[in-house]
Formats: C-alpha cells, structure tokens, sequence
C-alpha cells in the first residue's frame, strides 16, 4: 500500500516538531548535550551555530539518520523516537530534504531526479507525473532544464532542482542543510527567498541548518543558536539584534562591519522607540 | 575485533535487504539495470579472458605432454577440464570482482559521500533493498551466465589454438572433447560460480555502503573490496574443490 496515492494538497494546520534533551556522544565527544526546542509550522526555523557546534547532528537526529542517545523527539505530537521502522518510513515520506550538496541522483536528469519521489510513492500515471514535475520545476524557477543532468547545470540551479524534489510530494516537513553554502550572496538570497515563500504557501514546518548571517536577518523566525552542543540562546530575528548573549553576538557579529550595522540598527530602533514616545506625549 | 564489528555489519546489511518493496516496478527496473550493467558490461573483458585462457592451456598442455604414448585428444580433456572445473569459474570471477566489484564499491561509495544515500532514507526508502539487493540479484542471475558463455569460449580457444598451431586436428580435439565426460564438473562449476557471484557483489555493496570520508576513502574501499572478495573467492574455491571433489 503506498502512502501517497495523490499528491495532497496541503492543509496542515499544526505540524511542529517539538525534541527535549537531546543527547548524542560520539566515542568520547559530547556532540549534542540536553538540547530542547520546539519547531513552529509555517515557520522558516533556522539551526546556527559554528562549524562544530552540533547542528548537522541535530538535524540528522531530527529526521533519523542519526540515533540520539537520550532525549525525546515529537512530529505534530507523536514521538518519532518511539516510532517503528515502518512508522518511520510512513512519516519520511511526508519529509522533504535538501542536502547541503543538494544530493542529486547524476545518473538521471533534472526531471527524473524531480520525478523519483513520484515513481516510487504515486499512483499517478505517467502524464500526470510530469504534469507535476513541471508545476515544481516551475515553482522553483527551473524551466528548460528538464533534460539536464546534474552535471551540467549550476550550484543554485542544483539546489533549486534540490527544493523541486524535496517538495514534489507535498511534504509537510522541509528540512534544508546549509541551503546556500557554495552560493554567491545574491543567489543565496533567492534560495532563501524561495524556501520562504515554499514554508508559507504550503504552510510547511521548515527547518534549516545555516551560518549565513544574510539568512538569519532575512528568513529567520524562530532561531534556535547552538554553542558546543548546547541550546544557548533562542528567538527570532528582531530579537538577536538586541540580544545580549556574548556569544550569539560574537557569532552573528563577527566582523567590525557587522557590528556597525547593528550598532546602527539598534540606534535606530530605540529612535524609532523616542521617537513613537515623544508622539504619545503629544497626543496625550 | 575490527573483523567482527565489519562481519557482523555485513550481517546486518544483508538481513536488511529483506524488505517489502516500496514499488515493485522501481525495484524491477533497478534489477535490470543491473543485470545489464553487470552482465551485458561484463561479456567483453569475459569473452576476451575466455577465449586466450583457452588458447593458452591447449598450447601449454601440448607442450607438457612431450610423451608419444599419450594420445593428441587428452590435450583437449584436459582444456575441457581445466576451463570448466578452474578457469572458466575461478579466473572469470577473479576478473570480474574486479571489473564489477570495483564498480560496486564506487558508485554506493559515491552515493554515500554525496548524501544520495541519506536522501533516499529520507524519502522512506529502504535503500539496503533499493540498491544493494538488486546488485546482489542481477550477480546471481548474470555471473553464473557469464561462467557459462566462458566455458564454451574457452573450449572454442583451445581448439582454434590447438588447431592453427597443428597441435591436433579438428577431429582429434572433438574426440578428446566428447570422451570420458564428467557432467557433475559443470553443475560444480555452477555452484562454484553462484558462490563467487555472492561474493564478488555483497562485499564490495559493504564496503560501499558504509564507507565514510571523501573521495580518498570511496578509492582505498574500492581498492580494499577487490581485495578482501579475490581472498574470499579463493578461500571458498578451496573450501568447495574440497567439499564436492575430494575423492577421499
């Protein structure tokens, strides 16, 4: 029996993915240690951190690559950790993936890439299926490329046929591994956008694992930053400009020039903040 | 202790293949791919290797029996012999672990350092029955095939040989060809050839699947699986001459 015998159409209401106490060790090393979180829908919810911090590992955990030792992990309620292997097969097909190397079969063409999902889960007949194909590919901006293999197209094309095949059955899950690692800034930005758009019209539960700055002011929402392994800070985007966590802000603020500009930004908002005041005042 | 840690692995990963398919019709066509692969890909360097060894055992035999009191036909026993009880099973799949084993080893290798495997686990699928079993399948079903179409080449090479060099004429090599028989050897070389067939795919599909590292690592398991399945097939050509022909 297939899971997905159409292509649903997504009306998911409450879909978040909720793990407390994570706790993974690798040999001697501590990689993952008592983190918990709660991964809102329709929500693009970012992982950073430094390289080394734990955040592949969390999200490997998170869909089941990966076994954590200890802790609880919950899909819309249901724990995954206690799930069987059949259970867990039935809720991966509702998870959609994009890999950092956006992981791309380079024996088949872009459409048949996009197309596997669909040949190996739908019933849809063959016209159909590329009826499909064709929506996602244009979705994501691909068109006329349907016949390329993976070798012959670019970085932001690859992670863009990437997003077309982790969202062609409509998952309700999205989860993308350092989306723009390999971009330039200006390609990063449309894969960020992209994704973004694709969280709130499917009103899909997304998670990414990033430490690109660009896309933690532009994309994130709810930002879970990890330090050594650990939940050390957590909020959104508004948020991680007025925080004063040290290390977040050493993290996010790396650079003088970063720093400026949120100095900059933070005059600006308690301006703004005078400003909204002193406009009571004498509306009073 | 690493032995039994990548054993007991091996044990798992073969137990892991059996599953319900995901879509029969997907697995079908990834078992034909491979058969066509494996099998089809295979049939030169086999007709090729086949056809010299051949050759060459008519040739080296003739040049060992110096003696005139054996006649010119047990030249062609014994190629018949030597191709369908050693050479055809043996050195074939030698060569094939090579030629096949390596290109396991590399492609799951591949797929494993570019995350193609995780993103197939990802979609649920099972890809210990997606990609290892049918590899293994399209050995069990082609190797024995290959063995076959080598031991009719390499009888056919022992003639030409033995004929062109005027070794023996074409009638002598057909009446040394027809006597004395053994149909047995032929379904030993049978079983010799589905053992080897299991071998040469299922390591290599191990040190594939789980290798771990770069583009380094996918080489030296490649290296490593043709290895450890030549030692293994030689082990177990051993263990089955002595199991199904010892006389004793």
């Amino acid at each position: 029996m297939y899971f997905h015998n159409y292509i649903q159409q997504n009306t998911y209401t409450n879909n978040m993915i909720e793990f407390k106490n994570i706790f993974k060790q690798f040999d001697e090393k501590i990689v993952l240690n008592d983190v918990s979180h709660r991964m809102e829908t329709g929500m693009c919810n970012l992982i950073i951190g430094t390289s080394g911090s734990g955040k592949t590992v969390l999200q490997k955990c998170l869909v089941g690559l990966i076994e954590p030792d200890k802790g609880e992990i919950d899909y819309d309620g249901n724990s995954f950790t206690d799930m069987s292997e059949e259970e867990r097969k039935l809720l991966r097909q509702q998870i959609g993936m994009l890999f950092q190397g956006s992981a791309l079969f380079d024996s088949m063409t872009v459409e048949q890439n996009v197309m596997f999902p669909l040949d190996m889960f739908s019933k849809l007949n063959g016209t159909e299926k590329l009826k499909r194909v064709n929506e996602v590919l244009e979705r994501v901006n691909l068109v006329d490329a349907n016949k390329k293999f993976p070798a012959e197209i670019s970085g932001g094309m690859k992670k863009r046929v990437g997003i077309a095949r982790a969202i062609v059955l409509n998952p309700k899950y999205l989860f993308c591994d350092e989306p723009n690692s390999g971009l330039d800034p200006q390609t990063s930005m449309v894969i960020d956008k992209l994704i973004y758009d694709i969280t709130k019209e499917f009103n899909m539960t997304t998670v990414i694992n990033t430490h690109d700055m660009n896309s933690v002011m532009e994309i994130g929402e709810n930002i879970l930053y990890m330090y050594m392994g650990q939940h050390e800070w957590s909020g959104n985007k508004q948020e991680i400009i007025f925080s004063k966590n040290e290390r977040l802000n050493s993290f996010i603020f790396a650079s003088e020039f970063l720093k400026d500009a949120k100095d900059m930004r933070m005059l600006e908002a308690k301006g703004k903040m005078d400003n909204d005041r002193n406009m009571d005042e004498l509306l009073k | 202790m690493t032995f039994f840690t990548d054993f007991g692995r091996y044990l798992l990963m073969l137990k892991g293949m059996f599953s319900k398919p995901e879509n029969h019709k997907m697995y079908w066509k990834e078992f034909m791919h491979q058969c066509s692969d494996i099998g089809i890909g295979s049939l030169g360097i086999v007709t090729i290797i086949s056809f010299f060894i051949g050759a060459v055992s008519a040739v080296q035999t003739a040049y060992q029996l110096v003696s005139p009191i054996i006649p010119k036909e047990t030249i062609a026993q014994i190629v018949r012999d030597t191709v369908i009880l050693e050479f055809a099973p043996t050195l074939v799949c030698i060569v094939l672990a090579g030629v096949i084993g390596s290109k396991i080893a590399s492609e799951l290798g591949n797929m494993r350092v570019s995350e193609q495997i995780d993103a197939l686990e990802i979609m649920g699928i099972n890809t210990r029955a997606y990609l290892v079993m049918p590899k293994i399948a399209a050995s069990l079903v082609t190797i024995p095939m290959l063995v076959v179409v080598s031991m009719v080449l390499g009888i056919l090479g022992g003639r030409i040989a033995g004929v062109a060099s005027g070794i023996l004429s074409p009638e002598q090599f057909n009446k040394g060809l027809l006597s004395n028989f053994v149909p047995y050897n032929v379904t030993f070389a049978l079983i010799k050839s589905y053992t080897f067939a299991f071998i040469i795919s299922s390591i290599p599909a191990y040190f594939g699947y789980y290798v771990k590292g770069g583009a380094l690592e996918i080489g030296r398991s490649s290296t490593k699986s043709v290895v450890v399945s030549c030692i293994m097939l030689l082990l177990a050509d051993y263990v089955l001459t002595q199991v199904l022909l010892n006389p004793a």
